[in-house]
């Protein structure tokens, strides 16, 4: 087999950057996946849509790809309803330096056009009545962040990625990348051998073992997050809770069920994704604790999945001189799912050679040579 | 009987109809049509449609029964309320 370029990954990152090249006109695109659609961290995640970020680079990215998941379902022309409901975020202070650092936060998103606004406790408790109020000082919300289904997405890239001639290969791992002469040469699968000279790294949690293939050091490691889900009920709950402080996200989707999480402080690297009791434990507590009716509802099931890493918790996109023709879509540190219209979007175009739609100096995986000038994303969960 | 009043998931109300759709459009594992229709993920956890989405599966891709998978085992294995478990931890301590 033949390829203009391999995309190695099959996760909302893989389809999106897929269906943008297919759309801008490339041909003899193939994608390969290890595992089943949604098998990686795609499948696992809240994904919940946010644009209320403490970096600059995160609000825009953030702001275009809702623009985006907004005129998705034509777009993409998805049989089905990807089911993106945008009844906001709203994030809790617990204290008081959060009530500043959140309020410093607003001015910045505002100036990128995110229409989010702070509130008081009093403002908060009639968008979310069940929060508790012993312990919420203030909070921020934006009406237009939301929820989307991350199955159905990555379904609907899919299909419209696929109506463009994408070639997709699921179940099917890369093993190796043959590179000559400082020129990729050969993609390895189980199953297949492809000459190509152009290879996209979106491996996510196994992106850092994709880049050794290649001879590619990457700055990113893997970690597990876990999650659970509880029982359906009535709609109680419109936007997604979540604080920093606090170390939980929490929301009720469509179909009537919550999804909550927090990090574990403590999680050792690597591959690991599986359940704990310690997390179901103080996951219980944590959500009890800020949104006390939601003791009453049964927990179904618990699962984790893999947080790829970077060293200022921003992506890592675009090529790199370690070797031509590899690309980068790694490091998505807990927030690639809604990101993933502005990656397919800024990687096709850096494959292309066109002038990026937005400036991805500080996505670029050059920041890290200097490391002075990094900024760090601390609105993270 | 109408294949659309044969119910495969109660939980999630998923026919026999919507199975061999997803089936056709090309979603032949359990964890795929899990991710389309919701098979398995409500409060049963696939113990009620597991098997039976099994024996569709092996029926369509004309394969034995103990070559289709079901989704993964993960806890926790019956409802519990998350008070129940706050609770409980108190009393340990
Ligand atoms: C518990 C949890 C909650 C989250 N909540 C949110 C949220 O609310 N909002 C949000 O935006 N993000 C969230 N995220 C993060 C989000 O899930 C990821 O950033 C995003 O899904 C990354 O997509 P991806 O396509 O880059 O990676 P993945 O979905 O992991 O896809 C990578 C794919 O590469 C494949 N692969 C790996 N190695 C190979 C190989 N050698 N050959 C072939 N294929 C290979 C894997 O099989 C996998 O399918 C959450 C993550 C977790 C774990």
């Amino acid at each position: 087999m033949k390829a203009n370029i391999v995309i190695i990954g099959g996760g909302i990152s893989g389809v999106a950057i897929a269906y943008n090249l297919a759309k801008k006109g490339m041909k003899d695109i193939v994608v390969f996946d290890d595992n089943y659609m949604t098998g990686g961290a795609t499948g696992r995640c809240g994904a919940g849509v946010r644009q209320q970020w403490g970096t600059k680079g995160n609000c825009i990215m953030a702001k275009m790809s809702v623009d985006f998941f907004e005129t998705a379902q034509e777009e993409l022309q998805y049989h089905r309803d990807i089911e993106f409901k945008q009844e906001g975020y709203l994030i809790v202070a617990t204290n008081k330096e959060e009530d500043e650092q959140f309020a410093k936060n607003v001015i910045l998103q505002n100036s990128v056009g995110i229409p989010a606004k702070q509130l008081s406790l009093e403002e908060a408790l009639e968008i979310v009545p069940h929060l508790n109020k012993d312990i919420v000082t203030s909070a921020t919300f934006c009406n237009t962040d939301g929820h989307l289904n991350p199955f159905l997405m990555t379904d609907a890239y899919y299909h419209a990625a696929k109506r463009l001639g994408v070639k997709f290969f699921y179940n099917e791992k890369v093993t190796d990348i043959i590179v000559e002469n400082s020129k990729i040469t050969k993609v390895i699968t189980k199953n297949y051998e492809v000459i190509t000279n152009k290879v996209v790294n979106a491996a996510g949690g196994f992106s850092y073992e994709v880049g050794q293939l290649a001879g590619v050091e990457l700055p990113v490691y893997s970690e597990n997050h876990e999650i659970l889900v509880t029982e359906p009920i009535e709609k109680i709950q419109g936007p997604m809770v979540i604080s920093f402080s606090k170390n939980i996200y929490c929301q009720q989707v469509p179909h009537g069920s919550f999804i909550m999480g927090r990090s574990d402080l403590d999680v050792e690297r690597g591959h690991d994704i599986g359940s704990t009791h310690k997390f179901l434990d103080e996951m219980a507590k944590t959500a009890v604790n800020l949104l006390p009716p939601l003791g009453d509802l049964r927990v179904i099931r618990q699962w984790g999945g893999s947080y790829n890493v970077s060293p200022d918790r921003q992506p890592i996109i675009g090529d790199t001189d370690q070797l031509e023709g590899y690309y980068l879509a790694v490091g998505f540190s807990g927030h690639g799912f809604m990101f993933a219209p502005m990656t397919g979007l800024l990687v096709s175009e850096v494959i292309l050679g066109l002038p990026t739609t937005i400036d991805i100096t500080d996505l670029h995986i050059d920041r890290f040579k200097n490391n002075e000038t990094t900024e760090y994303e601390h609105s993270v969960v | 009987m109408n294949k659309k009043d044969i119910i495969i998931c109660r939980c999630e109300d998923v026919s026999l109809e919507d199975l061999h759709n997803c089936l056709e459009e090309g979603y032949t594992t359990f964890e795929d049509i899990k991710r389309i229709l919701r098979i398995g993920m409500g409060p049963c956890q696939g113990n009620t449609c597991g098997l039976l989405a099994q024996r569709e599966i092996a029926k369509y891709l004309k394969l034995p029964l103990s070559q289709v998978k079901v989704h993964k085992v993960r806890p926790l294995i019956t409802g519990v309320k998350l008070k129940a478990i706050v609770e409980n931890n108190k009393n340990e301590s």
